[in-house]
């Protein structure tokens, strides 16, 4: 009697095991056939997120009680026959975007207790096609930062080495993709934050196209490149669940009026077998770049062989303006940020300071309390690049390399499909290796800066390993496709064939 | 770009944000350093190049002006978020002293 109960436990902690593994789409097909439920799934989740969170701090808040009562109307609504791509399906959602019900913190002391009063719009879309919020995942403050260091509650570990960074600002949702804490997740990318994350993790990450998915309800970081985007296990992945959230919307006149066709992308990827036809533009500037390391380049260029073998042709590009995406981004990203941020000020919900003798001091001090040191360094410095008498000589001139960054990417994409090259110039670095630089930490968005200042869509797929700058074992590398505006289905079309010939994304971290 | 305290100090007024001494000589040589690495940007020719304001390519997003009433839930939400409350009043300092 007991070697069978011991024989039975085995069992059914490997099919738990496995329900975590599968991707997303696994699991809908899964739960389509009701080979498992989704309360099932759900607790499934649950019970790997309560062993594994501690260590890795991906999500800042799990919401159990809600998560189990979507997962049982999900199996209420499939009973009388309903089914979709995202009912009962688990997924995390980065704590920069508004979940009634579940607290919303932008990882920040502002709002380390605030109750949103509405869902951002694609949170509702995901609630009403079924979807099981499993919790919030860690973020930079205010999504201010590439390596999730920044936020108000400890940073999150890289799933594939917990002493090094899962980059930012999505960390939290790049590491419960790469730890199976989750069958798909919600990122934003401002200037490459669920790029970079998907990069350090071996996760893919698809930043979409300005105007592609409503920013209704996610807390506005830069409104002139914010996004946001699928963080999945497979470029299949990322096309459901992009579908599901994308389209026009009313609360953002940001929007392209046009939504894109029903099974658009899952179209795209069943209808392209190889990457014939389709042209590559390799930016000479990038591959070139003092600061890539060896073993990115090398994974880089093992992918570029990869798309010629998958009959793809590969023709050099030059984009000569990129270079001065960081510094444009580094104006722009303050300057908006300082106007965005000025609603906290400890009146209608957030932390309000008590020390205060006036209502000056109740913005002072809430302010100085509330945020972390690099939300105040980018509001003062786009503070200063606002004030009269700077606006002419930074946020408008960088407004205008802007104009050029954006025309010289937008003209070479007439010549082919897509950018290709790394995600960042080296895989994930050490936890603190990076924080007492601000400036250098900037410079991780050196290759991502130009598609959000485009508003372009840009995937990010895993691509391999490759040494660290310090450290033996290898961590993920990801490679950066850069497509025409609203070109999301080809991106998606090509990472998909491109993922069933490496097989790069399948292994995961052993935890 | 070198800062001076005493322009530190004017932005995070103007910024409404609170600062230790050790935060302002802090934020001074980090700015300044920022901004040294931004002022590159001047080399660039953008004579007759129009600003970015938006790359949506849309223009004029109207809707009717209608107003629309949250409903009880939402309104009771906004009201619990207030940090300070009487009734259903959002309790603040005196802006006019």
């Amino acid at each position: 009697m007991s070697k069978n109960y011991k024989i039975l436990q085995f069992l059914s902690f490997i099919i738990v095991m496995h329900l975590t593994s599968l991707t997303l789409k696994e699991t809908s097909d899964g739960l389509n056939r009701h080979e498992f439920s989704s309360v099932e799934l759900t607790r499934a989740y649950l019970d790997r997120i309560e062993r594994l969170n501690p260590s890795l701090n991906a999500y800042l808040t799990v919401a159990t009680e809600s998560a189990l009562e979507a997962a049982k109307a999900a199996d209420e609504r499939r009973a009388k026959g309903e089914n979709g791509a995202l009912l009962g399906v688990p997924i995390a959602v980065k704590d920069n975007m508004m979940t009634v019900g579940i607290r919303t913190t932008a990882a920040s002391k502002m709002l380390e207790d605030y109750a949103p009063s509405y869902d951002a719009t694609v949170v509702k879309k995901i609630k009403d096609a079924g979807a099981v919020i499993l919790g919030k995942t860690n973020l930079d403050e205010w999504a201010h930062g590439s390596s999730t260091e920044n936020s108000a509650f400890g940073p999150t570990k890289n799933p594939w080495d917990l002493t090094r960074v899962p980059g930012g600002s999505s960390g939290g949702s790049a590491a419960a993709v790469a730890a199976d804490l989750c069958a798909g997740a919600l990122g934003s990318d401002t200037g490459g934050s669920i790029r970079g994350p998907a990069g350090f993790c071996g996760v893919v990450g698809l930043k979409t196209s300005y105007g592609r998915v409503s920013r209704s309800g996610l807390l506005a970081m830069t409104s002139s490149t914010d996004v946001i985007g699928p963080m999945t296990k497979t470029a299949a992945d990322a096309a459901l669940l992009l579908q599901v959230i994308a389209g026009a919307d009313q609360f953002d006149q940001t929007t392209y009026p046009e939504s894109p066709k029903p099974h658009e992308y899952q179209k795209a990827i069943e209808g392209r077998s190889d990457l014939k036809g389709l042209k590559f533009g390799v930016p000479v500037e990038w591959l070139e770049s003092t600061g890539l390391t060896q073993g990115v380049s090398k994974a880089t260029n093992e992918a570029i062989e990869e798309v010629k073998r998958l009959g793809g042709e590969i023709k050099k590009i030059s984009l000569p303006y990129a270079r001065y995406g960081i510094p444009v981004y580094y104006v722009i990203t303050p300057s908006e940020v300082s106007a965005n941020l000025s609603r906290y000020d400890g009146i209608r919900y957030g932390y309000r300071d008590k020390e205060t003798a006036n209502l000056f001091e109740v913005y002072t001090k809430s302010r100085g309390v509330g945020f972390g040191a690099e939300a105040k360094r980018r509001i003062m410095l786009g503070t200063y690049t606002l004030s009269h008498g700077y606006y002419d000589a930074y946020y408008l001139k960088a407004q205008k390399v802007r104009t050029l960054i954006a025309r010289e990417i937008e003209n070479v994409l007439k010549t082919v499909d897509a950018v290709i090259g790394p995600v960042s110039p080296h895989v994930a670095f050490k936890i603190g290796a990076q924080t007492d630089d601000p400036l250098k930490m900037y410079l991780e968005d050196v290759y991502m800066g130009t598609a959000s200042l485009a508003g372009l869509p840009s995937l990010a797929l895993p691509c391999g390993f490759a040494l660290p700058e310090k450290g033996k074992e290898k961590m993920p590398a990801g490679l950066q496709l850069i497509g025409r505006r609203f070109d999301e289905a080809t991106l998606l079309a090509i990472g998909n064939v491109y993922e069933k010939a490496t097989g790069w994304g399948k292994s995961k971290p052993v935890l | 770009m070198k800062l001076t305290k005493e322009e530190v100090k004017h932005i995070a007024d103007l910024a409404r944000l609170n600062l230790s001494e050790e935060e302002i000589a802090r934020y001074q040589s980090e700015l300044s350093y920022i901004l040294e690495y931004i002022d590159q940007l001047q080399e660039v020719d953008t004579t007759g190049v129009e600003p970015t304001a938006q790359v949506t390519g849309l223009i004029n997003r109207f809707r009717e002006d209608v107003a629309a009433t949250p409903d009880e839930a939402t309104r009771q939400r906004l009201i619990n978020a207030f940090p300070e409350r009487e009734g259903n009043y959002d309790k603040v300092k005196a802006v006019f002293e």
